[in-house]
Formats: C-alpha cells, sequence, structure tokens
C-alpha cells in the first residue's frame, strides 16, 4: 500500500490490516531479491492484492503482507520485500529486508521459505545474491523471471544445470505475463525442502561472490541476451544533451496543460450538474434543517471536491506512465545537477516526483537514501511539491480569476502558465529550503550517487487501469470521510446558535471562528469565510472548497451563483494570487505530519516543518496581496 | 603508450579514472579508491575489479554518466566515477581515431 495511501498513515497501516486477515499458524514465505528484479509484480499474481509496481529500483520500501490461496485450499502468508543486493544493508529499506529475513522484525514472523527473484535478463550478476539467501539454508525457490524479456533478446540458460549447481529448485517465470506463476505455486504446496549443501563463495568477498556466480551461470550454459537495443537508442534521446531536457520541459509542460485543459470542461459540466440538482434537491425535499444539511453541506460542499476527480485522475495517470515505462530514473539523472548544486544527490528526486502525486507515499520512499541527513532533508522538503489535493483548489481559483489568453503561443494560456507557475513556485522553495538545510544543520559529506537505469517498459493497460481504480478510490474515500466530516461539522457550527436562519452566518459558530483569525488573515486579502476555509483545509487541502461550497450555499447572498463566482465576490485578484501561494507553500496536511513524525522519530522535525512552512505562506501572501492588489 | 596500463609509476595516464571515459569508451576497472562500504556496494553493482566497462550517456554537462557494467546500467556521479581507477581496454591510438583529442574538448 505504499502508494495507495490514502494520505491517512498509509504504510504500516495498510500492512496491519492484511495481517489481522491472517490466520494462525500458517506458514510465511519471503519474496526476496535485487530491486527492480520484479518481486511485488510476482507477490501481487500469488496473493490478488494490489501493491504498487513501477519501473525503477526502490518502489517497496517496507514488508507488505498478503495471503497465496494454494490450489488445495491451503494458504501461506507471503512477505514482500523491498529489493536488496546482498545482506549488508546501507539504507532504512534494505535494513527491513534483513531484519525479516533474520526473524527481527517485530510483528513480521520469520519467514520458513524463501522466494528469491532474480532478473533472468542479468542472471550473472543478480546470482550474486543467491550465495547469501542459500546460505541462510531455508527451503528456497530460485525464481528466474522476466522470462519473456530473456526470450525475446536471444538469452538462454540450462534450468536443470543451474538446479544442480545451487542445490536448489529453479523456475522460469515471467510474472508480468503470468508465465510459469504455477511452479511458484507448486513449490509452496510441496515439501519445500532445504537447499542441497554446495560450495558457497566467502560471503563477505564480493570479487569472489560475482566470479562464483559467473561459474555458477557458465556451468547452466547462460548465455546472457543481447543488450536492450530500443532501450540504447531511446536513451540517446533521452539523454542527449539537448533534445533530452527539452523533452524534459515538454513533458512537464504536456502534462499541465492536459490536466488543466482536457479535464476542466468535465469539471465544469459537473459544476454545473451540482448546482441545478441542489435547486432540484432543494425544492423537492420540504424545507427544513435536514435538507439544508443534505443541499448546502453534504451536496454542495463534498460535491464541490468531487468534481475535480477528472485532474486528479489525469495526473496519476501520466504519473503512473512516467514511473512505469522507466523514465523517472531519466529525469533524476537530468536533474542531477540541480540536486548536487543544493547538496541533495539525484536519489532524492525520484521522491520528490512521486510527491506530485502525494508527499506521503513520498516520504516513505526516502527510505532508500542512504544518508540520514539527506533522507530528512528530502522529507522536510517533499510537502513543496505540488501534491494532487492542491490541485483541485489550484484549478478552482485559477479558473476563477486569471482570465484566459493567450500567453505564449496558444499551447501555453495564460491560465496554464499560472498553473506551472504554481508547480514551478513549489519546486523552487523546496529546491531553496534543501539549499538551506544542507548548507547549515543538514550539512553531510556527499554519499557516491549510484543509480541503475532499468531498461524501457511498455506501460500495461492493465497496471495503469489498477493504479487509476486506486487512486480514484482514495480520492472518492477522502471525500466520502474526512472531507465530508469536516464539512458536517462545519455546517453544524454554522447553523450554532440557531435561529431559523434569521442570522447571518457571521454570527455562527462558525462565523465566530472565522472572524476570530480575520485579522490575522485580513493582511492577505482574505475575509472570515476565506479563514473558516483556511482552518478546516488543516485536515486536508482539498477541504477548503467544501467549506466554501457549504458557507456559500447557506448564504443567502451567494445561493443562486457557483463556487466561482461566489469567489469573485469575496477575493479581489490579488486576494485570490495570495490563497494560491499560501496553498503552495502551507503544510496543510495532517496525514504528511504524522508521516513526518513516523519517518523522523519524533515531533521535532514535523512542527518545524509546519512552522516553517507556515511563516514562509503567510509571507509569501503577504507580498503576493500587496504586490498585485 | 601501449604499456603504460597498469603502472603505477608513471603519472598521469591518458586513462586514470572512469571520469575520463567519453561515450564509447570502454576499459577494464583497476580499483576503487573508496571507504570500504561505499566500495562494497559498487562491487555488488558490477564494478568488480577485472570488468570491462564502458561509457554510456550522461545528464547534460556529462555528469553523472551512465556505465555499462555487468549487463546493467549505472549512473555515477563524477565524484564517485573518479575514484574507480581503470585501464583502457584498447590501445589509444585506436580511442583517438574516433575521438577528438582530449586537448581540444577543455580548453
Amino acid at each position: 500500500m505504499s502508494d495507495c495511501s490514502d494520505c491517512q498513515g498509509c504504510g504500516s497501516g495498510g500492512t496491519a490490516v492484511v495481517e489481522l486477515l491472517r490466520p494462525a499458524a500458517v506458514r510465511t514465505v519471503a519474496l526476496v531479491g535485487p530491486p527492480n528484479s520484479g518481486k511485488t509484480t510476482l507477490f501481487n499474481r500469488l496473493t490478488g492484492l494490489r501493491q504498487k509496481v513501477a519501473n525503477f529500483p526502490g518502489v517497496t520500501v517496507e514488508q507488505h503482507t498478503g495471503i497465496a490461496e494454494l490450489p488445495d485450499g491451503r494458504s501461506i502468508s507471503i512477505v514482500d520485500l523491498p529489493g536488496i543486493y546482498s545482506l549488508n544493508p546501507r539504507s532504512e529499506d534494505e535494513q527491513v529486508a534483513y531484519d525479516v529475513l533474520h526473524g527481527t522484525r517485530a510483528g513480521t514472523a520469520k519467514p520458513e521459505a524463501v522466494l528469491l527473484v532474480l532478473d533472468s535478463t542479468n542472471l550473472a550478476r543478480h546470482l550474486m545474491l543467491a550465495a547469501p539467501i542459500l546460505a541462510l539454508g531455508l527451503p528456497t525457490l530460485i525464481i528466474l523471471n522476466m522470462a519473456d524479456d530473456l526470450r525475446n533478446r536471444g538469452g538462454q540458460l540450462d534450468l536443470r544445470k543451474l538446479s544442480h549447481e545451487l542445490g536448489a529448485p529453479v523456475a522460469l517465470i515471467s510474472a508480468r505475463a503470468g508465465e510459469g506463476v504455477d511452479e511458484v505455486f507448486d513449490f509452496l504446496a510441496g515439501a519445500m525442502a532445504k537447499p542441497l549443501p554446495t560450495l558457497l563463495p566467502v560471503l563477505h568477498d564480493v570479487p569472489k561472490c560475482r566470479e562464483w556466480a559467473g561459474g555458477v551461470g557458465s556451468k547452466a550454459g547462460y548465455l546472457p541476451p543481447i543488450a536492450p537495443k530500443w532501450t540504447r537508442r531511446l536513451d540517446s534521446f533521452v539523454l542527449h544533451p539537448l533534445a533530452g531536457p527539452l523533452l524534459f520541459l515538454v513533458i512537464v509542460v504536456g502534462v499541465v496543460r492536459t490536466i488543466f485543459m482536457a479535464a476542466l470542461p468535465l469539471s465544469n459540466a459537473a459544476q454545473a450538474a451540482i448546482a441545478i440538482s441542489a435547486k432540484w434537491i432543494a425544492a423537492t425535499l420540504p424545507p427544513s434543517l435536514l435538507t439544508s444539511l443534505v443541499v448546502d453541506g453534504v451536496w454542495k460542499g463534498v460535491g464541490s471536491v468531487l468534481v475535480f476527480l477528472p485532474q486528479v485522475l489525469l495526473l496519476f495517470l501520466f504519473i503512473g506512465i512516467l514511473e512505469d515505462s522507466g523514465y523517472m530514473p531519466r529525469a533524476a539523472l537530468i536533474a542531477d545537477r540541480t540536486m548536487a548544486r543544493v547538496g541533495l544527490q539525484g536519489k532524492s528526486f525520484i521522491p520528490l516526483l512521486s510527491a506530485y502525486g502525494c508527499a506521503v507515499p513520498a516520504i516513505l520512499a526516502t527510505r532508500t537514501i542512504e544518508n540520514k541527513r539527506d533522507r530528512i532533508a528530502t522529507i522536510l522538503i517533499a510537502p513543496f511539491m505540488t501534491c494532487s489535493a492542491r490541485l483541485p483548489v489550484y484549478a478552482l481559483l485559477i479558473a476563477a480569476f486569471i482570465p484566459e489568453r493567450r500567453f505564449i503561443g496558444s499551447i501555453i494560456t495564460t491560465q496554464v502558465a499560472a498553473l506551472l507557475g504554481l508547480y514551478l513556485i513549489g519546486f523552487l522553495a523546496a529546491v531553496a529550503t534543501a539549499r538551506l538545510l544542507k548548507s547549515s544543520v543538514l550539512k553531510s559529506a556527499q554519499a557516491p550517487f549510484l543509480l541503475e537505469m532499468p531498461s524501457y517498459r511498455w506501460p500495461t493497460v492493465q497496471s495503469l487501469g489498477l493504479r487509476l481504480l486506486d487512486r480514484g478510490k482514495i480520492f472518492l474515500r477522502r471525500a466520502g470521510t474526512i472531507i465530508l466530516l469536516v464539512t458536517v461539522i462545519l455546517w453544524v457550527m454554522a447553523h450554532v446558535p440557531y435561529t431559523g436562519g434569521k442570522e447571518p452566518i457571521e454570527n455562527s459558530l462558525a462565523g465566530t471562528m472565522g472572524r476570530t483569525i480575520e485579522p490575522l488573515i485580513k493582511p492577505l486579502g482574505f475575509n472570515w469565510k476565506i479563514g473558516i476555509g483556511l482552518i478546516t483545509s488543516l485536515a486536508a487541502r482539498e477541504t477548503i472548497i467544501s467549506t466554501l461550497g457549504t458557507i456559500y450555499g447557506m448564504d443567502p447572498d451567494s445561493q443562486g451563483v457557483d463556487l466561482q463566482k461566489a469567489l469573485r465576490q469575496d477575493l479581489t485578484l490579488g486576494g485570490a494570487v495570495a490563497l494560491l501561494i499560501f496553498f503552495a507553500f502551507a503544510m496543510q496536511c495532517m496525514s504528511t505530519v504524522a508521516v513526518v513524525r513516523r519517518e523522523t522519530g519524533g515531533w521535532k522535525w514535523p512542527i518545524l516543518q509546519f512552522a516553517y512552512m507556515g511563516v514562509l505562506a503567510y509571507v509569501g501572501a503577504f507580498i503576493a496581496f500587496h504586490a498585485i492588489g | 603508450m601501449l604499456q603504460l596500463s597498469g603502472n603505477k609509476e608513471l603519472p598521469a595516464v591518458a586513462f586514470a579514472s572512469l571520469m575520463d571515459l567519453r561515450k564509447g569508451d570502454a576499459a577494464i576497472l583497476e580499483g576503487i579508491d573508496l571507504p570500504a562500504a561505499d566500495a562494497r556496494r559498487l562491487m555488488e553493482l558490477g564494478f568488480v575489479p577485472g570488468t570491462r566497462i564502458t561509457a554510456g550517456n550522461s545528464a547534460p554537462g556529462g555528469d553523472p554518466r551512465v556505465f555499462q557494467v555487468d549487463g546493467s546500467e549505472i549512473a555515477l556521479r563524477r565524484d564517485t566515477a573518479r575514484r574507480l581507477t581503470v585501464r583502457p581496454e584498447r590501445n589509444l591510438a585506436h580511442s583517438k581515431s574516433r575521438k577528438t583529442p582530449r586537448s581540444l574538448r577543455i580548453p
């Protein structure tokens, strides 16, 4: 569930739920292997679960447990582990794998057997990991994954000889295509014999291990496949000194433009539908408090967030394509110089890119960064990246306040440029903060930067579809839980004390709350209504939209108009820009605060981060309001 | 020049570290001058002394660069690449015939 994170502290929470389902005395089997060898793809095949997979090393950063149902009705508990190169952990995610294998990870049973997943297209090197794994003495199935790739590129080997050399059963499979997965089930259902004694190299001597692995490979007649031609060809374009950065730019502009332009008509249509249906519901139901709750609280409030589903799904579709194709590590490579200049390593870039979806999985993904200080710096700057929860707020305010005109040609219109600008501002704030941190409190020696470039792969429709389905569910769940809850509480507070609608909302409990902070936010161009939205958005950013939807829905002055028009009555252009800047910088996300506390092991960093981002948001909004007016 | 490989007494050979390889150049890894733990991780990724390494594409400006080693493509920053000593696989004359001499590349 690393990406599933409904931004509710995801990760271990998800594991715990799965864990509870496990009946007692079920055998536990661990999935082990080098990074990006396809362990999670196989895990999903075996358990029917949908853990996140992508085409770059380090997607899985913690253990996930699931149940494989065997044909004979028995169940086996499968633990998917982060990728490792050896049993010498260097980073947090590798430590997890090490601990689980040695039975020292709390809450996870010591595995009784191991499924060692290796990439068959790079067998000689990957076999190095077989030595320490076989030395554990656990029953082991050696799984050679990506059989289809191996075949297509003309590689081959003798499985029986390899099995003989290793003293353990070997299966050649393609987890992606589902080929050979039956053999894995057969192993799980079988007797699971311990590996036969074979001559293993001295484990701490890497050259000896490599020599051993090479020897085993050649005895098994391993013919490595030819180099992936298309990957080389694509890379000479993607990593071209001029074309490469240009492509990067085109992708970013293209994604932002498509998200904004393609999804906008859909959102607008949905918005109109909500306004019309709200009128219809109000006319149909007898006027009562309950009707007001349904129409103003739930329908206009939560509904106004729901209309942004197309934007959010489009964003995750693009992220999915970039991650599954193998472009991410290339982007990290291109951006490495910038990262180096602010004192961070290229490895930080991949978590930061995934923070464009959601900061919570991004912060978990920093576990792949070996250097503790680099890791903390990356955690601290990740929430500056424009996450999918900011997107609805941006889209609403831009559509309401920025007139649509040609800007740079007809591709980058003023509205697209505004959205691009907000993405850029977040990134610049992150970079500047990283520089500040890395030149002061988090100064550290540069760790060597190592990044494995996987071969490009076609993203499959199925994998993209599943991602979108998951993200759609998460979006709807958030709308149906936290946003609904906050909106209903707000509706209640807007009716206390109850006057039967004689007093304006301004005098209600909610209004009083907004007016209390009004002096503080007036210098930013915000009135008490926006103030209420700022308070509720501390739970989750999009909540400001549902809050304003509810407040405007109840207010007789703005009842008849849509959210955009109502906003224009309340905010000047300067105020709107200030609000955008505020959202770009502020850390309005309790799940992020919670996950930072968990990952940094205390309250120090999240409190500092919250305060820092808050001050930056306030100052930024102040300047924007006074500059534009 | 052909005899220079491995001769540590002689100063500054044209090819001394991975950093000196241009795209398409191949060399044999001789040693890794990094703390033991870092060297170990590099070796686990295929940078075992004696292995043939080919320089590949790079980020704009030549840093970091992708190296083809032991069936994988691994990107290294210049700082790391300079700590990996290599000896050229082919003779330099051959290398030069394909490439602009280094002195012209770096003014």
